[in-house]
């Protein structure tokens, strides 16, 4: 295994958190975040705000990064190798390709094998999680509607995926050269993924989590680790809702547990109906 | 024959003994061990709760984020049981589970089991970029083991009462203190279950 997924592997059983400060930061390690994911706005302020969203200042990422003895994510643009050259260059630990950003190459993810740097990226389903993985990714993520506090989305694509694997355990010959073609990547990858019945690296959820319980869910779907974005600095009681999601990340399923952690909470984020967004607004789509 | 989940040496101490090896799951690098256990006869269980840690012959506090293990084991009431259950079984910290086995924890300073004479200093070595690999020898396995390093700490010990196991570039990287191992270096990511198959064998003392 290389260092890339090796990381990947070590934030298992954890809690990554969107922050868009230092004093965030600092709250996020505190409650007990495996890592933090530095951006200028968290996927419900880009949602609201809208115009292009790009990679964020590698000074605020800088600050963050010196704020706090935990990894250090950041995101970049679907396609965008300069700004992951950048952010390769600061030194973060780990690179989001992710479609909460504006994707910057209509045809191309990034050639994540030229980084040194380890990359996550988001997958509805097993064809575009093991493209990703083809491409170099260290670390898949489901595609949830990011910004929303809608967990339905995440589920849907943790769900498709674990059903997709078990159909494809066992096969062999004619029917794997026919996926691997379905999924654009070589039959050795595929073959591989056959064999062993799971992804060849992490699978995390991510987009929609905002409570102790929806976290506790998508683990118990076989998420091996929580992104909370909007849901823990939109939420009424940040520090709170992040110790809460952490506890029940761990715990997932001992609902004992899980009722300690969720009582009087406060509000969480406000949240939005799919039916509510329009398409063009989703950003699952985003990617190929 | 006793075949309940939990039994162990102790129980059951005739030919064919397989040990019962934790491994803390609170956060952290789980999966990989359980693999390498197998490989080398032992049975493991995930410890999330102090039940858990009941009528094992050893535990494993793994690779991860140390400041989240932290918190999750007080949060768990997991500290106090974990630091009483590390002063008598054969343990093995890796990574973040040495810098909570550590007496002395640096860069930032951090509360720990304060069991192990060494100083752990996080993130020694720099960011994910400055990760890397190595090939080491390691006391009482007979040949090189390919080992990684990420985001490793430097462990240094603090007296004579600590044994240096493995050294990379002339720094301490695995130590035995009593029954306690600690290494800032991982092998449950590689095909090697050498290491794995020698706690087993300290679980069987």
């Amino acid at each position: 295994m290389d260092l890339r997924t090796g990381l990947a592997n070590m934030l298992c059983n954890g809690v990554i958190m969107d922050v868009s400060n230092v004093e965030q930061a600092k709250i996020a390690e505190e409650a007990g975040a495996v890592a933090v994911m530095a951006l200028e706005r968290v996927p419900a302020d880009i949602r609201k705000q809208g115009g292009v969203a790009r990679m964020s200042d590698p000074k605020m990422i800088e600050a963050i990064k010196a704020a706090v003895s935990i990894p250090v994510m950041a995101k970049v643009r679907i396609g965008h190798i300069a700004e992951a050259q950048i952010l390769e260059a600061i030194g973060i630990d780990f690179i989001d390709e992710s479609e909460v950003l504006t994707p910057a190459d209509p045809d191309h993810h990034i050639n994540k094998k030229l980084f040194k740097t380890p990359f996550v990226c988001g997958a509805c389903n097993l064809g575009e999680a093991m493209r990703r993985v083809n491409e170099g990714a260290a670390l898949i993520r489901t595609k949830g509607e990011a910004g929303t506090g809608n967990i339905i989305e995440a589920t849907r694509h943790m769900t498709m995926i674990t059903n997709e694997l078990r159909e494809l355990r066992g096969k062999t010959g004619a029917s794997l050269e026919d996926k691997a073609k379905e999924f654009r990547v070589p039959v050795e990858l595929v073959q591989i993924v056959a064999e062993s019945g799971k992804l060849p690296v992490p699978n995390f959820a991510a987009g929609g989590v905002a409570t102790p319980a929806d976290a506790a869910f998508v683990r118990q779907l076989g998420a091996e680790s929580v992104f909370v974005g909007s849901g823990i600095f939109k939420s009424e009681n940040p520090l709170a809702f992040a110790k809460a999601i952490v506890a029940a990340t761990a715990q997932y399923d001992r609902p004992e547990v899980l009722l300690e952690v969720s009582r009087g909470l406060g509000e969480p984020m406000r949240g939005l109906e799919m039916s509510e967004i329009p398409e063009s607004e989703k950003y699952a789509g985003r990617g190929y | 024959m006793n075949t309940r989940e939990g039994h162990s040496a102790v129980d059951n101490p005739s030919v064919g003994i397989v040990p019962l090896v934790g491994i803390l799951a609170l956060q952290g690098c789980v999966t990989p061990h359980i693999e390498h256990f197998k490989k080398v006869g032992a049975r493991c269980r995930s410890v999330r709760s102090e039940a858990e840690l009941s009528d094992l012959d050893g535990l494993v506090l793994p690779g991860g984020e140390s400041t989240t293990m932290l918190r999750l084991l007080k949060v768990n009431k997991l500290f106090d049981p974990l630091r009483e259950f590390v002063s008598k079984k054969p343990t093995w910290g890796i990574c973040a589970g040495a810098i909570l086995l550590a007496e002395e924890v640096k860069n930032p300073e951090q509360d720990s089991l304060r069991i192990v004479p060494i100083r752990a200093e996080r993130n020694f070595y720099g960011s994910q970029l400055d990760s890397f690999k190595a090939e080491i020898d390691i006391s009482g396995i007979d040949h090189k083991v390919s080992v990684d390093f990420i985001r490793a700490p430097r462990i240094l010990p603090l007296n004579d009462s600590v044994t240096v196991l493995a050294r990379h570039e002339d720094a301490a990287v695995m130590v035995r203190f009593n029954n306690l191992l600690c290494s800032s270096f991982h092998t449950e990511l590689g095909a090697d279950s050498s290491l794995h198959g020698l706690f087993v064998r300290e679980c069987l003392v």
